[in-house]
């Protein structure tokens, strides 16, 4: 069976024969960012076919069909226009940070594609604090975002750079506290590790109460963390017009996009890999051959089954809710989730000291 | 509304008004109960049918003027959402000086109404909160619903 | 070069946003310079005229039966009953007296078009409060109104269907079973829509207790239409003074008292329900006769005054002639509903934050060429 550990494990070996370690390890560095680069793009183009296309078939439409067979290559032509058109910065506008600001979200979502577990082996860096460095790394966008607000000198800009700010720092903090109810049943921030543990069963079977609880309060946060509807306050184009890239065209624009589905994609890959296992496949206890058939799926198809499955869900939220106004966004994170999080934290201590969790 | 019952409200609206302003003129023929005033007993007039009990004209549901080449008139369409019955208020101002009092503080809907005017016809509503041009520029020269209102560009005659 | 400070501010720092004339939410040219203190409106001041054509002005060289069709580009979302108003004005003031037939024909276009604007309108305030899929549900039934149109009158949008005596041509073959088809498909879609918006908590949220217009506030400041009803006023004038065969028909003016934008909301919802009864009520009754009053080539309305009012989907719409005797009106005044319902905007608005801006917005339901004309 084709695996991808396979793969990689041979290369290295390959390479570590055939160069000097260094030279080895300097050209698997090139090898992996082109493959990141490959991917970024591939995710773009992926997951905006797949938001068109959900989102036509939830508005009795049929969305893209022009472009190659079923309009798959609609985004291709998209992006091709957007490449080759002007990029503007306004007048008044900072020019250095302004067009500094799409190149520090795009780097920040990048940065944390490193710890994403896609295949069994199959891994860019699996540092022992995958958990706590993915939820780090993806604070540093809010950066670029209210530098791209207060840099374009656009009033709609700025309110809508400012309402990122507070969004996503309030809702760093829900999304931390579920993430941490996983860390504290598996006792471990490793991504491998947490996967590892979920080796008899998912974790939101297995950690039942406190970890649905998590689970939904994660999915809520990093939509909203994510910027996506209904929490788009940043961008909230009937209040805002585009909010924080109002004044952005071309590929400029198009890196704040590829960098918003990016972080659709990590947070996706990140929930899956939290509580269903990431490339685990599906196991039910001690049921050898039910567990042994399952593993007959390859890993990556675990994984990005469970990842788009998961995605599906965010742009389903997106197509079905209107958008929440900024102090109800904030009043449903400090009184709502936050306390209940804490709460949950409490219940997931509990549960994991008393050995309650199958 | 029957035409009879309708009179009968009209005639019953001529004497409670009546009532309150001795010197009344009521114009004849049309359709509502009309009534004249001056500009200058306007602010009066108008106090006295928003809050005289009875009358209650609370709903000003049309403001407009008309060119009659030699003077304006302006022509107020009230209604009483508690009695029901309805008005017209006619007031005749000067071509060279149109000028009345404005009544945007007893019916506040007047406040756009009378700007509308002003853009339009260019009558000046005395003691106005806001009085500007509403839909042309502000450097737009003349009145154009004026019937001596000539523009050679933007007006196209049938 | 110009910084953030230098522009844009007064002197208690508040910032000034132009919304508008280009905006996703004001939908059409309609320009607001708000004054926003943080998120919070403290000032909201409309700017119109980007769509003013003075129509009012072009009326006044035309005839009685051209200045009719200019009316359509007014409120084009309810521009049969614009036609119809008109009509009705010039049937009075020359005394003619419309067939039966041609009665019931105009209340069954008034009512689908009140039908079809009320489902533009719901779908653009879910689209204004964020949720995009609303607005294409409703476009698929308002799609259905368009085609019965189109087959009976030739036009989508600008219908001009009505003319003094009664309507232009008699009704299509199709147009019973199209309309029977519609209401039996939309009755099941009335609820759908219920469904995913009204009853969603977020949309709740949004709209509850957002932008209220007391009674008396809505009295002064002229509202008509859903825009008064939700804040308790009677003011249908279908029911106030019926005309045409609305004297004869079951239906309930809806009134409701929160006076906030869920309120108004609720109003068109259940209005949309009365409307479908109407139209039932109708379809199968409609009298056998003529369509069109017999008329002269060229209507002369004799000297005098005429006004007529009629409900458009947004509120009172009146017609005010001045006739001197000629071919010509020698004034035309429309009473237009969006006009006095904006200016009660400012009112509401002031207080409540960006995003409810865009909702009390979308609760009045603005018709930007209505407002500027």
């Amino acid at each position: 069976m084709l695996s991808l550990e396979g793969i990689t494990d041979s290369i290295h070996n390959w390479l570590n024969h055939a160069l000097n370690p260094t030279l080895a390890m300097l050209s698997e560095f090139v090898m992996v960012g082109l493959c990141v680069i490959t991917l970024f793009a591939m995710l773009g183009l992926v997951l905006i076919m797949m938001e068109r296309k959900v989102s036509a078939y939830m508005q009795v439409r049929i969305g893209p069909n022009r472009v190659g067979p079923g309009g798959m290559f609609q985004t291709l032509a998209d992006t091709l226009k957007l490449v080759v058109k002007e990029g503007l910065t306004p007048d008044g506008a900072d020019h250095f940070l302004f067009n500094l600001a799409p190149f520090v979200v795009l780097s920040a979502s990048m940065l944390a594609l490193a710890p994403v577990a896609f295949a069994k082996g199959f891994q860019v860096w699996d540092l022992p604090i995958g958990i706590l460095y993915v939820s780090a790394i993806s604070s540093v966008s809010v950066i670029g975002i209210l530098m791209a607000g207060w840099a374009s000198n656009n009033k709609y800009s700025l309110l809508g750079a400012m309402r990122s700010g507070a969004q996503i720092v309030s809702y760093e903090l829900s999304a931390g506290l579920s993430v941490l109810t996983i860390v504290i049943l598996t006792g471990s921030l490793r991504i491998s590790d947490i996967i590892q543990a979920q080796q008899d069963g998912w974790w939101i079977f297995k950690g039942h109460i406190p970890a649905i609880i998590a689970f939904v309060i994660f999915l809520i946060a990093v939509t909203a963390e994510t910027n996506r509807a209904p929490f788009d306050m940043a961008e909230a184009e009937s209040e805002l017009t585009a909010g924080f890239h109002t004044e952005y065209s071309g590929m400029k624009f198009a890196l704040f996009f590829l960098a918003e589905y990016v972080n659709i994609f990590i947070v996706c890959a990140i929930g899956a890999a939290l509580f269903f296992g990431g490339w685990m496949p599906f196991h039910i206890g001690h049921w050898e051959s039910f567990n042994h058939i399952m593993d007959f799926i390859p890993s990556s198809i675990w994984f990005t089954g469970k990842t788009f499955a998961l995605i599906f869900v965010i742009m389903w939220f997106r197509w079905t809710f209107p958008r929440l106004r900024i102090d109800q966004l904030l009043n449903l994170e400090w009184k709502y989730l936050l306390p209940i999080s804490m709460a949950n934290l409490l219940l997931t201590t509990f549960v994991a000291i008393k050995g309650w969790y199958f | 509304m029957a035409d009879e019952e309708m009179n009968a409200k009209g005639e019953g609206l001529k004497v409670k008004i009546g009532e309150w302003l001795p010197l009344a003129q009521w114009e004849e023929g049309p359709e509502w109960t009309t009534l004249l005033v001056e500009p200058a007993s306007w602010p009066e007039a108008a106090k006295l049918l928003r809050f005289t009990p009875g009358l209650d004209f609370d709903f000003l549901f049309c403001l407009t003027c008309i060119d009659w080449k030699t003077h304006f008139t302006m022509v107020y369409h009230f209604r009483s959402t508690l009695h029901g019955h309805e008005l017209v208020v006619k007031s005749k101002l000067d071509h060279n000086q149109p000028a009345i009092e404005t009544v945007s503080r007893i019916w506040r809907t007047a406040e756009f109404h009378e700007r509308e005017a002003y853009d339009l016809f260019g009558v000046n509503f005395l003691h106005h909160p806001d009085l500007r041009r509403l839909f042309l520029t502000d450097e737009w020269v003349g009145y154009p619903l004026r019937k001596d209102y000539e523009d050679p560009v933007n007006m196209i005659k049938l | 070069m110009k910084n953030v400070e230098e522009i844009g501010t007064t002197e208690q720092g508040e910032l000034i946003i132009n919304v508008g004339p280009q905006h996703p939410s004001t939908h059409g040219v309609l320009h607001l310079v708000i004054t926003l203190d943080g998120e919070t409106i403290r000032n909201v001041e409309p700017h119109l005229g980007y769509i003013h054509r003075s129509i009012e002005k072009m009326c006044e060289s035309l005839s009685y039966r051209q200045f009719i069709y200019v009316t359509s580009r007014m409120d084009y979302l309810s521009s049969h009953i614009n036609n119809h108003g008109c009509a009705m004005c010039v049937e009075k003031g020359l005394q003619i007296e419309v067939p039966p037939r041609a009665k019931v024909i105009r209340v069954l276009m008034d009512e689908l078009t009140r039908l079809a604007s009320h489902q533009l309108w719901w779908g653009a305030l879910a689209m204004d409060v964020g949720a995009l899929t609303p607005f294409f549900h409703a476009f698929r039934e308002r799609e259905m109104i368009n085609s019965i149109m189109e087959e009976t009158c030739g036009a989508r949008l600008t219908m001009n269907y009505m003319v003094p005596g009664g309507v232009m041509i008699d009704l299509h073959p199709n147009f019973q079973p199209g309309v029977k088809e519609f209401i039996t498909h939309f009755k099941s879609k009335i609820d759908e829509y219920d469904e995913l918006v009204t009853d969603n908590v977020i949309f709740q949220n949004r709209m509850k207790g957002v932008g209220t217009l007391s009674k008396e506030d809505a009295i002064s400041y002229g509202c008509t239409g859903p825009t008064a009803r939700g804040s308790g006023v009677r003011c249908d004038v279908r029911k106030l003074f019926p005309y045409e065969v609305y004297a004869g028909l079951r239906f309930d003016e809806i009134i409701e008292t929160g006076g906030d934008c869920f309120a108004r909301y609720m109003v068109r919802m259940k209005e949309m329900r009365q409307s479908l009864s109407i139209i039932e009520q109708l379809i199968d009754n409609i009298p056998e006769g003529d369509f069109q009053a017999k008329t002269k080539a060229v209507l002369k309305l004799p000297k005098g005054e005429f006004y007529t009012k009629i409900e458009t989907a947004r509120g009172e719409f009146g017609v005010y002639i001045i006739s001197e005797g000629g071919m010509t009106p020698y004034r035309i005044k429309f009473r237009s509903p969006g006009f006095s319902n904006l200016s009660a905007l400012n009112h509401m608005a002031r207080g409540y934050k960006i995003g409810d801006l865009v909702a009390i917005m979308g609760s009045l339901d603005l018709v930007i060429p209505d407002i500027d004309r």
